[in-house]
């Protein structure tokens, strides 16, 4: 990215900050060029790409089985529920009929990775405005999920544990004690965080009335996830769109009207109660039957187009594959929650001082893979 | 000290009078240095300490029993370094800033009354002296951020300058406070006076008021959490030693803690009653003083620390807003109610 | 609305469009290119369709043609549609931008740039985005090809 085309057209008093892609509040390689006047932000433009893999053009000469591998690099953090995106998809294609079983496990596990998503997110929100413990309290709790996946899928970060047709294996006889376990101590964990953080005056001033964005903007931005309804903006896919168990629970959706960063936060915490009581209702009562439908070894959708949505921690994941007949997918684009809501951060940021667009951008909660793909 | 009387009477008999008083000097820097480097080296270790027990891990614990010698081996990595300098950093003043910081800082150490024989320097405008060698730091890291010739560092050097110019103000209110009380700056009469209670009691509400005041003022002067956005590092870097590496490095990084340990040790004397035992428990052994002292400067720090790690960092307006709309009014009024307070015979005495 | 009231409604604005809904879950409408500004803005503005959600911008080379696939949603009404443009032109493809509409497609016509070259007139910045300035190329078209980074099976 040439700078000097940014320099000038500046005003006299302009300088130039690169915020480069090795920095400690960007999550990611992400590069932003800002354009500040003392410590106000004028302008906020990313430079992205230093992560991109070309997934997409390697979705194009892969077989359905290998690109569910594919998707789980790119949101990380909600790798379980990228791969789901892909398996649904191809399921809905080839109109196989999901035994109950796994519809009730992938829930399950969905809503276990939006928790260990929302716990490090919090972490690191902390981290953020400088509030360095909150870190590892977010970590800790962490943990306890990730050695719950991998005792029954194998892996701590990167699932793999779909494939097209219903799981790779059973869950673990342990699986459904451990949940248990976990929720149990969760449920006191999270008035802790509370107490640390949301009910700080510190913080409760670094994030009030910052980084507004009212519901149109949400809406036209494409914003999705808990940054729309943080602005009041109704988006859960689990509901308008709904998909493995979710029509069998019944949960709220966490809707805020003030559109600042704090009102993210908000909403993000009150998920993971949500995924709680989610999960709760499911743990108890997963039916027996099978793991998983025969698909044939070499999968062809029929030609057309399919397009599926889920609701992955960070927002809405669309996947979309244009089909004709082979045994790889003709096109396979996929609509990343990460991408729309970096696309507002100029929106948001533009007017505010340095310490506002940290905190903003912790709100936006964006993992750069999943943007860059 | 009977030691201190020996060595004294050695050397004025040994050499003459002017270069004997030289040497002593020379003696007594040499001991500050020593006490400057171990202190400073200790107390980071028992940040790194503290810092684990509140975020639930273990913190350094290998090298040595207890991770004692953990510093040390630090120390010694950081004196093995290359000096790096940019080149188009300004060499005389690059060079010249830590020598700002750690200076002050060393002088300032040598006013505290550890005990009641263990004092370097007990000027008569004791108190004054002390805020007027804090404000001389400021120009070290002003130095620093502006001779690096780098964009990050000059707006940490500038955030700095105005936190810490903003909050000599608060420091020095509070501590005039109370001073009101003592009637005097030097620091062996304001112990003098804690003889019959320490300060903070005698003073009751106007001098828990400035306390608070002193310590909320005390963490913002030495830029730590929740004030530390001059080296916010998810925000900018480094702040204003970005460009230094190797021994300059540790100067400022030391300077930091002894910065906290001074801020820490004025509190104990003014309001905690430096080296007086609590109820006057162990006055017949003077050399406990020096544990007395160090207990409570140990205790201040302690909470210092347990500020840093709870709480989110502040934002620069936000700061500046505490101090000049809040802080500085309320240690005016706190001022005047305590100068009525004294005056209407209000003070608790023991 | 149902996909056959949103056909009715749509074909009363502009009549050369064509609608299907064979091999496809919502209703396909194709558009010239030199009508594809005026019917997304009516799409946007009329209260009845009231299409106000992007949600996903998809450049495709479809062989011959080069096109672009806008998947649209309501959000009060939640009926979703599905409209297509292309053309023959592989030389120098130009569309109408939509980011006056949505916000959203600013970035979204960015990616499809940097991978098919496809223009769009009256965008704000229109420059890659992904790869490198001095990229030569379009990587995702079918008729790409690069010796060292592409493994083909």
């Amino acid at each position: 990215m040439d700078t000097t085309t940014i320099t000038n057209n500046f005003k006299s008093e302009e300088y130039f900050i690169n915020m480069g892609p090795q920095h400690p509040a960007t999550h990611g390689v992400l590069r932003l060029l800002l354009t500040i006047d003392g410590e106000i932000i004028k302008k906020v433009e990313p430079d992205l790409g230093y992560i991109h893999r070309s997934i997409e053009k390697m979705c194009e000469r892969d077989s359905y089985q290998q690109i569910v591998h594919l998707t789980d690099r790119m949101d990380y953090l909600s790798s379980h529920i990228n791969n789901e995106a892909v398996c649904l998809t191809v399921e809905n294609a080839l109109q196989l009929e999901i035994p109950d079983r796994v519809k009730v496990i992938r829930t399950i596990i969905d809503e276990l990775t939006r928790i260990a998503s929302h716990t490090l997110w919090w972490g690191v929100m902390g981290m953020d405005v400088g509030a360095l413990t909150t870190y590892f309290y977010g970590f800790r709790d962490r943990e306890m999920i990730n050695d719950i996946f991998e005792e029954t899928c194998g892996a701590r970060l990167t699932m793999n544990y779909n494939i097209p047709g219903g799981l790779m294996f059973d869950i673990h006889p342990n699986f459904v004690k451990r949940t248990k376990e976990f929720i149990a101590h969760f449920r006191t964990k999270l008035p802790e965080y509370d107490t640390l953080l949301t009910g700080n005056i510190i913080f409760q001033k670094r994030m009030k009335g910052i980084g507004i964005l009212s519901k149109e903007d949400a809406i036209s931005f494409g914003a999705s996830g808990p940054v729309g309804r943080g602005s009041g903006y109704s988006c859960d896919v689990r509901k308008h769109h709904s998909y493995s168990a979710y029509d069998k629970v019944t949960f709220n959706e966490v809707l805020k009207t003030e559109g600042d960063t704090f009102a993210r936060y908000q909403v993000r915490i009150m998920e993971m109660w949500e995924s709680l009581s989610i999960i709760e209702q499911l743990i108890d009562n997963i039916p027996e039957g099978e793991y998983k439908v025969a698909t044939n070894a070499v999968i062809k959708l029929p030609e057309g187009e399919y397009y599926q949505k889920v609701e992955t921690a960070r927002g809405e994941l669309g996947v979309y594959i244009i089909s004709t007949g082979t045994k790889n997918p003709y096109r396979m684009k996929f609509r990343s929650p990460g991408f729309s809501n970096l696309s507002l951060l100029n929106h948001i940021a533009v007017g505010g001082k340095i310490g506002d667009l940290v905190a903003s951008m912790a709100t936006l909660d964006l993992v750069i893979p999943d943007i860059d793909r | 000290m009977n030691i201190t009387k020996n060595i004294h009477e050695w050397l004025f008999s040994l050499m003459p009078e002017a270069t004997a008083s030289i040497v002593e000097m020379v003696l007594i820097a040499i001991v500050y240095l020593l006490i400057f480097a171990v202190a400073g080296l200790y107390l980071v270790l028992l940040e790194r300490r503290v810092a684990a027990w509140f975020q639930l891990r273990l913190g350094p614990n290998r090298v040595g029993w207890q991770g004692l010698l953990q510093t040390m081996a630090d120390a010694l990595k950081l004196v093995s370094k290359e000096l790096t300098v940019t080149i188009k950093a300004d060499k005389f003043l690059y060079n010249l800033a830590p020598y700002f910081v750690i200076v002050t800082a060393l002088m300032a150490l040598s006013l505290f009354p550890f005990s009641k024989e263990f004092q370097a320097f007990d000027i008569n405008i004791g108190i004054f002296f002390l805020t007027s060698i804090s404000s001389i730091g400021v120009i070290g890291i002003l130095l620093a951020g502006w001779s690096s010739n780098n964009k990050f560092s000059l707006i940490g050097a500038m955030r700095s300058g105005v936190q810490t110019i903003s909050y000599e103000l608060s420091v020095g209110l509070s501590l005039l406070t109370m001073v009101v009380m003592t009637g005097s700056l030097q620091l062996s009469q304001i112990v003098e006076v804690q003889k019959s209670g320490w300060l903070i009691a005698q003073g009751h509400i106007p001098a828990i008021i400035a306390f608070c005041i002193y310590m909320i003022a005390g963490t913002a002067e030495t830029n730590r959490a929740p004030f530390d956005l001059v080296e916010a590092e998810s925000e900018l870097g480094a702040g204003f030693h970005t460009e230094y590496s190797g021994m300059k490095f540790a100067y400022f990084f030391l300077a930091e803690f002894i910065n906290m340990f001074i801020i820490a040790a004025i509190a104990t004397t003014v309001f905690f009653g430096a080296y007086l035992s609590p109820f006057g428990i162990t006055e017949s052994i003077p050399l406990l003083g020096v544990f007395w002292f160090l207990a409570k400067t140990l205790v201040l720090v302690f909470l210092m620390m347990w500020f840093r790690w709870t709480f989110p960092r502040l934002r620069i307006d936000q700061l500046l807003v505490l101090e000049w709309k809040y802080l500085l009014p309320l240690n005016l009024m706190n001022l005047v109610l305590m100068a009525l307070m004294v005056l209407l015979g209000l003070t608790i005495k023991f | 609305m149902t996909n056959e009231a949103l056909q009715n409604l749509i074909s009363t604005w502009i009549p050369e469009l064509e609608f299907t809904e064979e091999k496809s879950q919502f209703l396909n409408i194709t558009v010239q290119p030199e009508q594809l500004h005026q019917l997304m803005t009516q799409l946007k503005s009329n209260s009845e369709t009231n299409f106000d959600y992007l949600f996903c911008l998809t450049g495709v080379d479809w062989g011959a043609a080069l096109g672009v696939v806008y998947h649209l949603e309501s959000t009060t009404h939640r009926h979703q549609l599905v409209v297509k443009v292309k053309t023959e032109d592989r030389e120098n493809p130009t569309f109408d931008t939509v980011c006056d509409i949505w916000y959203t497609a600013e970035f979204h016509e960015r990616e499809v740039f940097d991978f098919f070259g496809v223009k769009f007139t009256n965008h704000p910045n229109l420059k890659r985005l992904f790869l490198t300035e001095e990229w030569d190329g379009y990587p995702l078209r079918k008729d790409y090809v690069d010796e060292i980074n592409m493994v083909i099976k």
